[in-house]
């Protein structure tokens, strides 16, 4: 190619130096590029190319190997441009010396230039692994336009293809080859894909889409040689033995820069060409950009930092001061269908922060790393729309307090002010823009579902599902309904379960249910929990509604328990517990009393006392002794009481028939019967049930969760009463004939209850938010139903109705019982 | 100090802790002290007194970095010893390391007068 054949305003004024760049590649054009920007007429440019062509995007070779562009739509500095800079292309011949001494450099065909400034661009070379076997033909590297050539090629026969290497440029180049149709297997020596680039996580779904997609992953996997069958590669035998047959096979483990022209010459070389902020060799007249230099240590394999070279080598050469000072990297897959973004450091560390978002339904995950309110790594798949602007703020290193609580959600939330107004960015959202990834919602439709009347959260949950799955856009409907309806005109909906989480109750025990969510990490994680593991008012919350939904199947979590409950007793002031027996119906006999007895001195329990629920109740045992006390009170037949739950506590009888003048029926045998069939129940509260013989009510049945009157013709059923803060009088529910009868309504409902309400919600409360004649209608409507409910209650009995002091008293959880060590200064001292 | 193992106080290995619970430390003639293990897998110790009324934090739940008190739920945060939100009033906290799977305090802030 000629350059010579325009007409150049400057041609032949004596002043121009003379530049040669060997390298006809994305670094060696885009420095002349700003050279040329700086000083155009400062320099005669000849640039040496090994390739026969004019430069292109070499980072674009995957989609031309993929079929999504051809090699046309990848070039960068067309004939034209060359000739229109009076720049001497000199392509496929590249430079085989320098001549430091004298100034030229001496191209394979023979051709001699002279300079006055030397740039050498030889960028990197794949790195090939060892192997025997690894000159074979069929063997291939993934560097330029000859090696697509060359896989396109092998594609077009069909068969099977072994990838070594499962980073960036592998991984691209397995994807081209699938899309050719060829049977692809990558290899990877590492447990995880892309592991420079990826956290295990990300790592982990990208090998499942891959694998998906028909691709074979083989991880850990170790190459030991390449096999050979006439003369040409035939497959890949591992370490461990295993052979994977092999038409093609592309070397893709990395690159390493290409520096044996500047080592002859005798610059100084390390891994790569080392150069100063300037980008100028050891040599004053030679400089080095691209992926062949090593600058302050380090060698780049990217296009980015590439760009940050040139300018300083433009700055350089025309005395600007501004230097190169390194660069940081981001990575982006080009993979279509697979977004996929890394940036900075991800490895972690005590000092660092991590927020992780996981949307589970569409595949994301969002990680970025927080050092001193600093962003210094991000790893996102899935959605990387905010790949970029992470990237920024990582560069930057700005403060991110301000924006932290958004900074997941990404720029549209928490950027330009945002979190002062995080409407403004949602309003600039289009129409079509989605909301909720999981039910598919844009933007339009919860618009006018809010302006059909859904004026609270909840309301749009319900009407067009958006953010009623994962929750995780939660914040994105509530700025549209604030956008739409104004800020005072948001009707507040159900509170939310705690701070933890954007979902009410109801929701969660839904969720629960519907995702089958079956432990508190996932119930955590599916539902966008907002901490990392909850808080005082969530997990213990989180435990009972597990436990309710999946009996026998949930492990408690005794880390998710109240002190009283995870220590089967009741916490005093003093940091001492009160221990009740469970006497049943409220009798007892003198063996159990004088257990009682001897516990009370053996322990010099403080104080007695006779409960409200007709129990008795010893003071002031520590912590260390209660496994004692329970054996000494089981070896008498006593079990819990569970007066420290949220569980049955007691059931109050009257002596009724069996002693009362005015008894109707067996009060006292109804109590114990009832106490035997629901004691060991968790509920969402306490839960209280009496039995009065008579409507003189001795058992005070009407203010209990769940009360008994006897009369002559049967039973009353009551329900709702509540004797404590806010004294309220149970509701009338039903009345039967039988002794069964009444037992069958009592547990079906106290299963209802326990199914329904949310934690901490005692019957009143509940029924009062539910209304008599919606449990009237649970309970009665079906026929059916309160069999149901029965069956579903004994079948958790089956697996709660079991003493907890019994196996306490036997040593287990002894750890909860004792302390770690005792510290007696003295001996210390000595020590 | 000249040597610093006799700096800290041994108090056995990491284990007898499952993280999201707390094990306790009487004190002869001082308070007993809390040793937490965070579900994150951090270990903190303080003072086993709620800074309101004395409840034993040990015996608390624990969330994040914090434990809630089980007399009366005030939070409290394991690395400062500070209540959180909008109760006022602080904890004094011990020191802890972890060395080689073991559990150690500072000796000076088990047995000696502590700062808040």
């Amino acid at each position: 190619m000629n350059a010579q054949s325009k007409i150049d305003p400057g041609n032949g004024a004596p002043s121009r130096e003379k530049l040669v760049v060997v390298g006809n590649g994305m670094a060696g054009c885009r420095a002349v590029e700003e050279i040329l920007a700086c000083e155009p007429d400062r320099f005669d440019i000849t640039i040496f190319g090994a390739e026969p062509r004019v430069n292109y995007n070499r980072i674009m070779l995957s989609p031309v190997l993929a079929g999504e562009k051809s090699f046309d739509d990848i070039v960068i500095n067309t004939a034209e441009w060359y000739d229109e800079n009076g720049i001497a292309l000199v392509s496929g011949d590249p430079v085989v010396h320098i001549d430091r001494e004298i100034g030229q450099v001496v191209s394979r065909s023979g051709r001699v230039e002279s300079y006055d400034r030397l740039l050498i661009a030889t960028g990197s070379d794949p790195f090939v692994i060892p192997v025997p076997g690894h000159n074979l033909p069929g063997v291939v590297t993934f560097r330029d336009l000859d090696d697509v050539d060359r896989m396109l090629a092998a594609a077009d026969k069909g068969g099977s293809a072994v990838v070594i290497g499962g980073g960036l440029l592998g991984l691209e180049a397995a994807h081209g080859l699938a899309l050719r149709g060829m049977k692809v297997t990558v290899l990877h020596l590492m447990p995880t894909l892309m592991e420079r680039q990826l956290d295990e996580a990300a790592g982990w779904l990208l090998k499942n889409e891959l694998e998906r997609r028909g691709q074979t992953i083989l991880t850990g996997a170790d190459t030991a040689e390449i096999l050979e069958k006439d003369g040409h590669v035939s497959g890949v035998k591992l370490k461990d033995g295993t052979e994977i047959p092999a038409d093609i096979v592309v070397m893709a483990v990395g690159i390493r820069p290409n520096t044996q022209l500047a080592k002859a010459a005798g610059l100084e070389v390390g891994r790569g060409i080392v150069v100063d902020d300037h980008m100028v060799t050891s040599d004053p007249a030679v400089l080095a950009v691209g992926e062949c230099v090593e600058h302050r240590g380090a060698c780049y394999g990217l296009v980015a930092p590439l760009w940050d070279m040139c300018r300083s080598l433009a700055a350089g050469l025309t005395a600007q001061p501004r230097g190169y000072e390194g660069s940081v990297t981001s990575t982006k897959l080009k993979v279509s269908g697979i977004d996929l973004f890394s940036a900075g450091d991800f490895s972690g560390g005590d000092d660092c922060e991590d927020i992780v978002m996981r949307d589970a339904s569409r595949g994301v995950y969002k990680r970025v790393i927080v050092r001193d309110n600093r962003l210094i790594g991000a790893v996102l798949y899935g959605d990387t729309a905010d790949g970029n602007w992470y990237f920024d703020l990582l560069k930057k290193g700005e403060d991110i307090s301000d924006i932290r609580e958004a900074l997941i959600f990404g720029q549209a939330f928490a950027a330009g002010g945002a979190l002062a107004d995080p409407n403004a960015a949602v309003a600039a959202l289009s129409d079509d823009a989605e909301i909720c990834g999981c039910n598919g919602v844009s933007k339009g439709q919860v618009v006018s579902c809010i302006t059909a009347g859904a004026h609270s959260l909840d309301a749009v949950r319900s009407s067009c599902k958006a953010s009623a799955s994962c929750g995780s856009c939660t914040g994105l409907v509530e700025s549209l309904l604030a956008i739409t309806l104004g800020d005072d005109a948001v009707e507040s909906g159900p509170k939310t379960l705690c701070k933890c989480t954007s979902f009410t109750h109801d929701d969660v025990r839904r969720l629960i249910l519907e995702k089958q969510l079956k432990e508190i990490p996932e119930v955590m994680q599916e539902l966008h929990w907002t901490t990392p593991d909850g808080c005082s008012s969530c997990r213990p919350a989180l435990n009972y509604y597990l436990l309710c939904a999946w009996p026998g199947e949930y492990r408690d979590d005794e880390r998710s328990r109240f002190v009283n409950e995870r220590l089967h007793a009741n916490i005093q002031k003093d940091g001492t517990y009160s221990v009740v027996p469970r006497m049943w119906g409220g009798l007892t006999s003198p063996k159990e009393l004088r257990a009682i007895a001897d516990v009370v001195e053996k322990y010099n329990a403080p104080m007695v006392k006779v409960t409200g629920g007709q129990r008795l109740d010893i003071f002031g045992i520590r912590k260390e002794d209660l496994p004692a006390v329970w054996a000494d009170l089981n070896a008498a037949g006593m079990v819990s009481g569970h007066a420290y739950g949220k569980a049955l506590r007691t059931v109050k009888t009257c002596v009724g028939s069996e002693w009362c003048r005015f008894g109707t029926q067996d009060s006292t045998g109804l109590g114990v019967k009832i106490e035997k069939l629901t004691w060991g129940s968790y509920m969402p509260h306490k839960f209280k049930i009496a039995v009065s013989g008579c409507p003189r009510n001795c058992a005070e049945a009407t203010i209990k969760d769940f009360g008994v009157i006897c009369v002559d013709s049967g039973y009353e059923l009551h329900i709702g009463g509540n004797g404590g803060i806010k004294v309220r009088a149970t509701d009338l529910l039903c009345k039967v004939e039988t002794e069964q009868e009444a037992m069958d309504i009592c547990i079906a409902f106290i299963q209802l209850y326990r199914e329904d309400a949310h934690y901490l919600e005692r019957t009143a409360p509940w029924l009062e938010r539910k209304g008599l004649d919606w449990i009237k209608g649970e309970l009665f409507d079906d026929p059916a139903r309160v069999q149901r409910l029965g069956d579903r209650f004994r079948l958790s009995q089956k697996y709660w109705q079991v003493d907890p002091w019994a196996g306490r008293a036997r040593g287990a959880h002894r750890e909860l019982h004792s302390h770690l060590a005792e510290v007696r200064p003295l001996k210390l001292e000595q020590a | 100090m000249s040597d610093p193992v006799g700096n800290w106080l041994d108090i056995g290995p990491t284990t007898q802790i499952e993280p999201g619970t707390a094990r306790t430390l009487p004190v002869e003639g001082g308070d007993e002290i809390a040793v937490f293990h965070t579900m994150r897998g951090e270990f903190y110790a303080l003072v086993n007194k709620c800074p309101h009324k004395q409840g034993p934090l040990s015996q608390g739940i624990i969330h994040g970095d914090s434990v809630s008190c089980p007399l009366h739920n005030w939070r409290i945060s394991l690395r400062t010893g500070e209540a959180l939100g909008d109760d006022k009033g602080c904890t004094p906290t011990i020191p802890v390391k972890v060395d080689a799977g073991r559990l150690f305090l500072l000796r000076e802030a088990v047995i000696g007068p502590r700062a808040a």
